[in-house]
């Protein structure tokens, strides 16, 4: 069996920036995705990201994946792509498919940076031609240029939902309606803003009942809903779109994590069941790791920092770096996390954090799968 | 569906429900110059009222005109008799909230906003101004189109509007019969 310093699960940018930091140490990195392209979700982010100039902001989430992959490979990180991890035992040997092969490697530490899975609402006609989820949407306009369809819906106005709605406008779309069952836009008010002042109307408080039409969507009915979220009767309104996109949650990716054994915890404000980490990434599982929105659903800039803490804590577990170099580093990035996660928006993250914090042993010596699942 | 448990900001009970700011949500906000300063000549409107980790704009401005400080998270705050009106901020800040007024010119004002869709509009251009619901207005000329590297794709279009918009408009409707009008001129760019 091959052995590595450090295996990497997921291409994206959570991933890549965890190979980068390692690499940078002088580990010998593998990166497995099961995707055809690297990137994860970048190269589909045509907007300019938030934060500060260390978190990259004001670039584009595509040129900042680019420069991602020629940093990964100037530091000879191997990428292997269309290559799904199938399996993880004991924590740090991973079972991947490769063509028609399966293989085995055994690595010194193990990167979960596994990403999200999008959330869909049942309704009568959600299995339409027409109905797709915002991810769908962002790859067909942003990566393949089609457009998607020519009136849509868009349903949840979270940060997905309002950033999506205006890239298919861009994509020549017309937006009739967003709506959301819940009282309040998610998504920040800029994004909302932008989508506003081309027309678009906001209905809050309202869901969808279900999609018309025979082969494919030709008409959404749309209603308020109750403080119970049920569709008041007689409040229904039926619109002429040919697409409606879902942008209603994300749910982590989990379970390479719990296949190995992580202690898990149920944190809605996290998406749901993630595992429970320390504040360099690492789990329950000796060497094991879990990065971005594997582990908690937050967005790409947060994603890149614990990518890069988990790295540099991968480096220093294994020798590469002195504890007091590594320290430093791990400051500086933990800081950098903090500085994103200010403010009410990242109230819902810090109130996980702490839920997270006392449940976390002061050192996390378990190395044993426990059979939670 | 956003999720139950997630805390909005209610900075604005307009912006949190329907998607944009009243004009009445902008007067106390610390990165809206006053009237008096906008007819003095072109002066950048901060319509960022919610705190979002974020502060490009400060590192655009190079007057010093815009004021973020260490708490990334706090809103921007204009210093209006730094600012030049210079628009480096309008295309820097990745949520699209700024623009640039100027009521100095008599009875036209000139908006200058944020815009990232195809085609261009051109200068000399007859188009409908839109407010921040996306509300007709009424006609409006477009006089300035400017798109440069350092921007990457977000253009600053400067649009003359009648002087009593000039806190109203901030987008515009390009009709097709207006696309199709001739116009000689061709978009400013700058490198």
């Amino acid at each position: 069996m091959k052995r590595r310093d450090l295996i990497v699960v997921g291409a994206g940018p959570a991933g890549l920036c965890a190979a980068i930091e390692a690499a940078g140490q002088g580990l010998d990195v593998l990166v497995f995705d099961e995707n055809a392209k690297p990137g994860g979700q970048l190269f589909k982010q045509i907007h300019k990201f938030f934060g500060s100039k260390e978190h990259r902001a004001r670039e584009r989430g595509f040129r900042i994946g680019e420069q991602l992959l020629q940093e990964a490979a100037d530091l000879g990180v191997e990428v292997v792509l269309g290559a799904p991890v199938i399996g993880l035992y004991q924590g740090l040997t991973v079972q991947v498919q490769i063509d028609a092969r399966i293989e085995r490697v055994r690595a010194n530490g193990v990167i979960l940076a596994t990403g999200a899975s999008e959330n869909m609402i049942p309704f009568p006609g959600w299995t339409l031609p027409g109905v797709i989820g915002a991810g769908a949407a962002q790859t067909m306009a942003n990566l393949h240029g089609i457009r998607p369809g020519n009136d849509l819906l868009m349903v949840g106005c979270g940060n997905v939902g309002v950033v999506v709605a205006y890239q298919m406008l861009q994509a020549g779309c017309r937006v009739r309606a967003m709506i959301d069952a819940g009282s309040n836009i998610g998504g920040y008010g800029v994004h909302a803003a932008k989508v506003a002042r081309t027309g678009v109307p906001f209905h809050l408080g309202h869901t969808i009942v279900r999609a018309e039409g025979d082969a494919r969507v030709e008409s959404a009915t749309i209603a308020q809903v109750d403080n119970r979220w049920q569709p008041v009767p007689g409040t229904e309104k039926q619109l002429d779109v040919d697409t409606v996109c879902l942008a209603v949650g994300l749910s982590p990716s989990i379970q390479l994590a719990a296949m190995a054994g992580c202690r898990m915890l149920h944190l809605p404000e996290m998406g749901g069941r993630v595992p429970i980490r320390r504040d360099d990434c690492s789990t329950s599982v000796r060497g094991l790791y879990v990065v971005g929105d594997a582990g908690g659903i937050e967005e790409a800039s947060s994603a890149m920092i614990q990518g890069r803490l988990a790295g540099m804590a991968c480096a220093m577990e294994q020798g590469f770096i002195s504890p007091v170099a590594g320290e430093n580093r791990l400051r500086t990035l933990r800081d950098s996390l903090d500085r994103l996660r200010e403010g009410p928006f990242g109230e819902r993250i810090r109130g996980a954090e702490h839920r997270i914090q006392a449940v976390l042993p002061p050192r996390l010596e378990e190395t044993a799968p426990c059979p939670t699942h | 569906m956003s999720d139950p448990l997630s805390k909005p900001v209610l900075m604005s009970q307009s912006l949190s429900t329907k998607g944009y700011l009243l004009p009445e949500d902008l007067i106390q906000a610390p990165g809206v110059p006053s009237a008096q300063r906008r007819q003095q000549g072109p002066v950048a409107v901060f319509e960022c009222v919610q705190e979002i980790p974020c502060n490009p704009c400060e590192q655009a401005c190079e007057e010093g005109a815009v004021r973020v400080g260490e708490r990334i998270t706090t809103c921007p705050e204009l210093v209006a008799e730094a600012c030049t009106g210079c628009a480096k901020c309008v295309a820097a800040c990745p949520g699209q909230a700024v623009f640039v007024v100027d009521e100095s010119r008599g009875e036209l004002a000139h908006v200058t906003m944020p815009y990232e869709f195809l085609p261009l509009p051109k200068k000399g251009q007859r188009v409908t101004a839109l407010d921040r619901s996306g509300k007709v207005l009424g006609p409006a000329e477009i006089v300035r189109v400017r798109c440069s590297k350092t921007m990457d794709a977000t253009a600053t279009v400067t649009m003359a509007v009648p002087r009593d918009w000039a806190m109203l408009a901030r987008f515009f409707r390009m009709d097709r019969d207006q696309q199709s009008s001739p116009s000689s001129s061709t978009s400013e760019s700058e490198q």
